[in-house]
């Protein structure tokens, strides 16, 4: 199922380099307030920048009329949900993922913090991916959807926030317990996975009427 | 092999689009839809194919494959051709070969004429011949039903005679074929629905 458009990847990770090249100069050169804030601002802008590229999950395919195809297939539409998030998950969150590191350096991530960014980023992305197609779905039928979508989804990524920055505090500053906060941020991952395929296919039927 | 509608009636928000259609289409025979614009041939095809919910009655097929669904039996040829335009046409084969199970790709490729296309991107084809590359899933994969919603639409006059040929080949196979259009297709049709007036099969 690996059938996608090229397109977003490159303007998810141009984004993510710049906002937060953009945060790091516009704050300016106190190392102590970079690193301090570091996590949050590698964590929401990552947000940002995939929110840029989920409202491609599903539109290239709704334009074209591949949808209709794809419908009329073997795959219940729960599945094609599944496959097309988890692409997106495979392009556009893992790179994104793996830049983290070195925009952490921008910000004098301290060196010890650099794993826990990456796992913790690893293990809330495919929520952010599950979510945004969601959002793909309910916001295919409308011309500019992409405004839309901003605010039906962001919302719901606040918790993957919440839990991934706990979850790197809890390594940098303490206190806390880094194994609960992941343990959470994982369960949130595995919850969208298996619940948003359901709302995705029911939003992308609904557009096929 | 028989298509059973029963007392279909499609309503969108307060308007009621139609109602009460009840039709039967046995294998190898063709249902030819016409109407003006608007008159609801695409919803009728697009509900056939199991896309919209009937507000009423219901669709059945009797004598198909029990084991499949009727959207798994049928083709829909809609307003977008269903291809992927960075891929060339072969890849766009290969894909829904891959996807929905047929292999007839020397078929296809001959019968709609995409010959020397095949690794082309559909990017830079002609409205037509992206056209005709939508069309040849209807010989590439095997399915008993075809619904076609102004199938000929950007085809030259030689495309719309292939289309024709094929289309009656279907049906003389023993397809179903219903299409809708407003241009006269060069096809037999033994059957015409007029969408929109006195509605009976």
């Amino acid at each position: 199922m690996a059938f996608r458009e090229g397109g977003a990847i490159g303007t998810a990770l141009g984004f993510y380099l710049i906002v937060v090249s953009i945060l790091s100069i516009g704050i300016g050169p106190d190392l102590a307030i970079l690193s301090k804030i570091a996590p949050g601002v590698l964590w929401g802008t990552l947000l940002l920048s995939a929110l840029l590229s989920v409202d491609r999950i599903f539109h290239n395919d709704y334009e074209d009329g591949t949808l209709e195809v794809i419908a009329l297939g073997p795959l219940p539409l729960e599945l094609v949900a599944v496959a097309k998030a988890t692409a997106h998950w495979i392009s556009t969150a893992i790179p994104l993922v793996l830049m983290a590191p070195v925009l952490g350096m921008f910000l004098n991530l301290p060196a010890h913090g650099f794993w826990v960014l990456v796992v913790s980023m690893l293990a809330g992305t495919p929520a952010v991916s599950f979510l945004g197609a969601v959002g793909a779905g309910l916001t295919l039928g409308l011309g500019r959807g992409g405004q839309l979508l901003s605010l039906l989804i962001l919302p719901l990524y606040i918790p993957v926030l919440i839990f991934g920055i706990s979850t790197m505090d809890a390594v940098l500053v303490g206190p806390g317990s880094f194994s609960t906060s992941f343990a959470i941020l994982a369960a949130l991952s595995l919850a969208t996975v298996v619940l948003t395929p359901f709302a995705a296919a029911a939003a992308l039927r609904m557009n096929l009427q | 092999m028989k298509l059973v509608v029963e007392n279909l009636t499609c309503r969108r928000g307060l308007r009621t689009i139609f109602k009460d259609l009840s039709f039967k289409v046995e294998g190898g025979h063709g249902l030819l839809l016409t109407g003006a614009n608007g008159s609801g041939k695409t919803t009728l095809l697009r509900m056939l194919a199991g896309f919209l919910e009937a507000s009423g009655g219901k669709v059945h097929l009797e004598g198909g494959d029990e084991e499949l669904e009727l959207a798994e039996q049928c083709h829909y040829v809609g307003h977008h051709n269903g291809i992927k335009h960075s891929f060339t046409a072969l890849e766009n084969l290969q894909f829904l070969s891959d996807y929905l199970g047929g292999d007839n790709f020397e078929g296809a490729i001959d019968t709609f004429g995409l010959r020397g296309l095949e690794d082309i991107p559909a990017a830079i084809m002609s409205a037509g011949q992206k056209r005709r590359l939508g069309l040849s899933r209807l010989v590439l994969v095997e399915r008993p039903i075809w619904f076609l919603d102004e199938p000929s639409v950007s085809l030259d006059v030689q495309s719309v005679e292939i289309l024709a040929g094929v289309v009656s080949r279907h049906i003389k196979n023993g397809g179903i074929a219903i299409a809708a259009t407003h241009v006269p297709l060069g096809l037999d049709f033994a059957d015409e629905l007029v969408m929109g007036k006195s509605q009976q099969g």
